[in-house]
């Protein structure tokens, strides 16, 4: 698959401030790929430079073998971009915004009214924008993002401020954007979001590129760790579980044992433990690192400080 | 090319405006309003002398007026661009192909129609201090309110470039926009005034727009004020190369 876009060396200075330092790394074509980080780690500064707002001051950027800075008008045509947080006019009325976006480009918009029926905004066609709930507003501007059949989309922050509701819909809006086979390119704070939707995410802190890959992959390499929880009442099932090799620690609590490990294989060494000892448990759960637990493995901090 | 959509967005805001009661009120009400008013107060006849002893010259209420019409199309001007730009949705809207040049263009559009017909319907319902028969150069005195408009809105954008936030927008334009009627000419003559203030009074946009729309009110004609057409045309040029030098996006 090739790349729609390539950062490479990317640099981006605010007086001292290094807002992106030595940022480099590759969208493939068709995925979903997600900037991820906390705010102010420098993820907008890169979107922004990758759109053409903003002119790095060192480094290349190539959308779909375009400069977004001296070709932004031919790469415009071929993109879509949902504005951060962006208000529309207080009564300007859905489907006035998505046919004026749909006048600014030089070829044909796609099909305005079935675009606001898939984002299930047909019944707020002539609301006026101040009127829209936090969501619809989103999906109004993901509309935008589409009016002109992009084959890149930029989507930033883009369920900040959403109800769990309303995020759940709007990521199901973003994997049906992969389905019709256009590349996302994400930003996001939210791990759960990152997790969920991106095949692919590039972890920033401090302007910097931590490390790039599947939520799974990044889960895997940096937090081997898993841990079994289970409640049972069989007096010396303790020793059995700290025969098995990949355990590492068993907590008592009254019955219910914590036990930790690493590797994929805990969980079915335990599950096998228990079947060959004929312990019978009354409660059994798995809890696995995320990606939550990879950014604070490789940064020492909490995403959320 | 560069300016793509702007016709549709000039109608939407139009349209937009017209939803807002109180504002389209008082952009179109309250200048009409005052008209009656000041005509009603100095019970004046046009071509007559009054009878009440006024420091304004009945002549140029209809110039007041216009003029106040001009200040606030460029006051509402200047406050929309900062709360875009307050907003950041200049710089955002760099990403899409909408300009902001569109967008700056189609409120100056929209800004000079609603001036149009605000005189309308002033000379509509003023008509009744009007001498039977007279004949108003209204045709005349629209375009000349336009060119003025025009000249006046590059100060605006420099108050636009120079203001911090939206919430200052309004107050700084007024603080400077207001105090230049008192030396347009308008109340004192231009060449009463302390050399200070008359040197002031000659780099305003103000004063030659006063001077272009009183002569063609009392019918002197275009020929006579090429001189106030080309001076506002100057002042256009000259105040919008500084605010395009000093004009902040974001």
């Amino acid at each position: 698959m090739h790349s729609v876009i390539e950062v490479s060396g990317v640099r981006k200075t605010y007086g001292k401030t290094v807002a992106v330092d030595e940022a480099s790394f590759d969208v493939k074509q068709g995925e979903i790929f997600g900037l991820i980080g906390p705010n102010g780690a420098g993820k907008t500064t890169t979107m922004e430079c990758i759109e053409g707002i903003r002119k790095p001051d060192r480094g290349t950027i190539a959308v779909l073998g375009l400069d977004p800075f001296r070709q932004v008008y031919k790469m415009q045509e071929r993109i879509g971009v949902q504005l951060q947080q962006a208000q529309l006019q207080k009564r300007i009325k859905v489907w006035e915004a998505v046919d004026l976006w749909a006048s600014l480009y030089g070829k044909k918009a796609v099909d305005a009214e079935r675009l606001l029926e898939q984002l299930g905004l047909t019944d707020k066609r002539s609301a006026w924008f101040m009127n829209l709930s936090g969501g619809q507003k989103q999906r109004l501007f993901i509309a935008l993002a589409l009016i002109n059949d992009p084959e890149v989309v930029f989507l930033d922050e883009l369920t900040t401020g959403l109800d769990p509701q309303a995020r759940h819909a709007i990521w199901d809006l973003v994997r049906s954007i992969r389905e019709r086979g256009k590349t996302v390119f994400l930003t996001t704070h939210l791990m759960e979001e990152a997790e969920r939707l991106c095949d692919r995410v590039a972890i920033m802190d401090h302007g910097r590129i931590i490390d790039i890959d599947s939520p799974e992959g990044l889960i895997r390499r940096h937090c081997p760790e898993r841990t079994v929880v289970l409640t049972q009442d069989y007096e010396s099932a303790g020793e059995h579980f700290e025969k098995i090799p990949q355990v590492e620690s068993v907590i008592r609590d009254n019955q219910r044992f914590t036990i930790r490990g690493r590797g994929d294989d805990l969980v079915t060494e335990v599950i096998h433990c228990l079947s060959e000892n004929d312990i019978r448990v009354t409660d059994f759960r798995t809890i696995l690192p995320n990606l939550e637990d990879v950014f604070l493995k490789l940064t020492g901090r909490s995403i959320r400080e | 090319m560069m300016l793509r959509g702007i016709w549709k967005l000039t109608w939407i805001e139009l349209k937009i405006f017209m939803r807002e009661p109180l504002g389209a009120f008082g952009t179109i009400g309250v200048p009409v309003l005052i008209f009656l008013a000041l005509g009603h107060v100095t019970n004046l006849r046009f071509g007559v002398p009054s009878p009440v002893a006024s420091g304004l010259p009945p002549d140029n209420i209809p110039v007041l007026v216009a003029i106040l019409i001009a200040i606030s199309a460029v006051l509402s001007l200047v406050t929309i661009i900062s709360i875009y730009r307050e907003g950041g949705i200049l710089k955002r809207l760099r990403a899409t192909p909408l300009r902001p040049q569109t967008i700056l263009s189609a409120h100056v559009i929209v800004k000079l129609l609603l001036t149009a017909a605000t005189l309308a319907l002033m000379f509509l319902a003023g008509r009744r201090y009007f001498p039977p028969g007279a004949n108003v150069p209204w045709i005349s005195l629209t375009i000349a309110l336009l060119i003025s408009t025009w000249s006046i809105l590059s100060v605006g954008f420099i108050i636009a470039s120079i203001v911090p936030t939206a919430r200052f927008a309004q107050p700084v334009g007024a603080v400077i926009l207001y105090p230049m009627i008192a030396i347009c000419g308008l109340f004192v003559p231009i060449s009463n005034l302390p050399p200070v203030l008359r040197s002031a009074a000659q780099v305003m946009p103000l004063t030659y727009a006063v001077r272009l729309l009183h002569g063609i009110w009392v019918g002197e004609g275009w020929l006579a004020h090429l001189g106030d057409v080309a001076a506002l045309t100057v002042l256009f040029l000259l105040f919008t190369a500084i605010s395009a030098k000093i004009f902040r996006w974001e």
